[in-house]
């Protein structure tokens, strides 16, 4: 195990070009298996796309990536960093080089809409209450929500307060923006910016940038690589015209959204006419 | 049997390792500790008027009715023996050593506990806690650590509060009410209060409010993470709390006897 870590990590030097490598990564949930033999890696400097039905484990696996949770088996490495071997130091040094958009925007109640932008920069920096306020409409208006600055969490809609959290992941000016399913709830206009704005903070500050969606359209138009994941491991991948012309069935039934195919609409269940019957209650 | 014996051992592997993990977190509280009062004292002020300052207006009514049912029931019976004057003795004894720790740590759980941890829970289910995480700041230090020490220090100045209130109100029914003799209520009160009964009440109400403010945050920072969880921590918090809180009175006062 330690050997095989190793040559892992002599590979690991020489591919700068990979910023976060996964390999043999398992993970499970009580006697749930949510990866399995799961093998990604995301390039620097690229747009890189985690699709797949719903209750795959994207979330999960964006959780593991920034070690919020502890695969049982497998390596994550972050820019060559093995990051199991961090120690909490190490790890928030690590994050900061992160900013992470949550699947329900997860800002703090008990501070307004400027506050909660500015948090990362009040615990982290020493700059003048000017400079703070300046970083922060910036970051602000950039989302289209500079005038909502003095409203608090609970009174903003959820797409709002997903934008809100948007300015927030990108107000350290991190390395690497994860967002976890941006798109969701947003109006076809604020969608147009917002999907507009991680494509121009890709290309213009470089950042690597991770994006969970199930808007096939929307991924298309922004990803410069997608990982259609299902029943624990990287089913399908490569850049979205490669997807689009694949012939595999599971990628054509999710491109497509068909009901019919390789991955179940439904969550393992019971055989639905026993079930209803009342067979297996028996 | 065997299954008796498996189960027996379970729940002891249970409880000794929750107890562990308890101690473990306390430790963790201590040791962020010095570090946030002197970064950011700030923040331990407002959490100091979150559990202090809000929880003045019930304490300062529970004090009052606490010290004059004090006053009526020791003026019913100490009149008995004709021992009228010695109210105030009883009453201040009573609140000073006693009753003002215990009620107002019994207070403290049910309004200030509850609220840490049912903060505390929904933050973990919003998953704010996590967001901060990510933001490399560590929310045992920033959300924990300041709510853990404000309910510390703002609890030996609820007893305080308490207390005083409370023998106001011996005062107003022994006094006003029944014509118990003024100066004979304060000065056998003066008399036979020594600086050991205070130190005994100090002492009580700054281990109670460790305890109350404790098992309050580490409630809500275990919670499980849904609305389900949340409300079960709350109701956790007062139970527990009165329970350790009950426990500890009766330790301490055997100790200091
Ligand atoms: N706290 C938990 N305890 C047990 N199982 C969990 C927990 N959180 C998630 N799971 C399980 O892990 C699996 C993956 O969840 P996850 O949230 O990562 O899915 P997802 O791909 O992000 O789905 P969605 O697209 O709906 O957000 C789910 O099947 C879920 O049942
Ligand atoms: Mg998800």
């Amino acid at each position: 195990m330690l050997r095989r870590r190793e040559n892992w990590l002599k590979a690991l030097d020489g591919s700068s070009e990979n910023l976060i490598e996964i390999r043999d990564l398992m993970y499970s949930r009580g006697s749930r298996v949510i990866f399995k033999d799961m093998n990604l890696t995301i390039k620097r400097g690229e747009v890189t796309a985690l699709m797949g039905p719903s209750g795959t484990g994207k979330t999960t696996l964006l959780r593991l990536i920034t070690r919020q949770l502890v695969p049982q088996h497998g390596v994550i490495c972050v820019d060559g960093v093995d990051i199991s071997s961090l120690n909490q130091a190490g790890l928030y040094e690590m994050r900061k080089r992160f900013g992470m958009l949550f699947q329900n925007g997860a800002l703090l109640t008990d501070y307004n809409v400027f506050e909660n932008v500015a948090f990362p920069l009040r615990e982290h920096t020493s700059l003048s209450n000017r400079l703070i306020r300046h970083v922060v409409l910036t970051k602000l208006h950039a989302v289209g929500l500079r005038g909502a600055a003095d409203m608090w969490p609970s009174q903003l809609s959820g797409g709002m307060a997903r934008r809100v959290a948007l300015a927030r992941a990108m107000v350290m000016d991190p390395e690497i923006l994860i967002y976890d399913e941006p798109f969701v709830g947003l109006d076809p206009i604020s969608m147009g910016v917002i999907v507009r704005l991680v494509r121009r903070m890709n290309d213009a500050l470089g950042i690597t940038s991770i994006i969970v969606s199930h808007d096939v359209a929307e991924v298309s138009t922004v990803a410069d690589c997608s990982y259609l994941i299902s029943d624990g491991k990287v089913a399908a991948s490569g850049s979205p015209d490669e997807l689009h012309a694949a012939n595999s069935e599971l990628v054509r039934q999710f491109m497509h959204g068909m009901a019919d195919g390789p991955v179940a609409f439904h969550f393992e269940a019971p055989d639905y006419a026993e079930q209803l019957l009342g067979r297996d209650a028996e | 049997m065997n299954a008796l014996i498996r189960d027996i051992y379970n729940s002891t592997h249970e409880f000794v390792r929750t107890f562990g993990a308890f101690q473990l977190f306390f430790l963790r509280l201590i040791r962020h500790s010095p570090r946030m009062i002197v970064r950011r004292p700030g923040l331990i002020v407002k959490q100091i008027y979150n559990a202090g300052a809000l929880s003045m207006v019930i304490i300062m009514v529970c004090g009052l009715f606490v010290g004059g049912v004090l006053g009526l029931q020791g003026y019913a019976n100490l009149s008995r023996f004709n021992a009228e004057d010695s109210v105030g003795t009883v009453v201040a004894l009573a609140l000073i050593k006693e009753l003002g720790p215990v009620i107002t740590a019994l207070l403290f759980a049910g309004r200030a506990g509850t609220a840490l941890s049912s903060e505390i829970g929904l933050m973990k289910a919003t998953d704010q806690l996590a967001a901060m995480e990510m933001m490399a700041v560590n929310p045992v230090r920033r959300v924990l650590v300041p709510r853990f020490l404000g309910g510390v220090i703002a609890m030996p100045f609820l007893v305080a509060v308490f207390t005083c209130i409370g023998l106001f109100g011996a005062h107003l029914v022994s006094i006003d009410l029944l014509s118990v003799d003024v100066g004979a209520f304060w000065q056998q009160m003066q008399l036979s209060v020594s600086m050991d009964d205070i130190r005994e009440g100090i002492i009580k109400s700054f281990v109670f409010g460790v305890v109350a403010s404790l098992l309050a945050v580490w409630e809500g920072y275990n919670a499980m993470p849904t609305a389900e969880g949340v409300g079960r921590a709350t109701t956790r918090t007062v139970v527990i709390s009165a329970i350790a809180v009950l426990i500890l009175d009766f330790m301490i006062t055997a100790v200091m006897l």
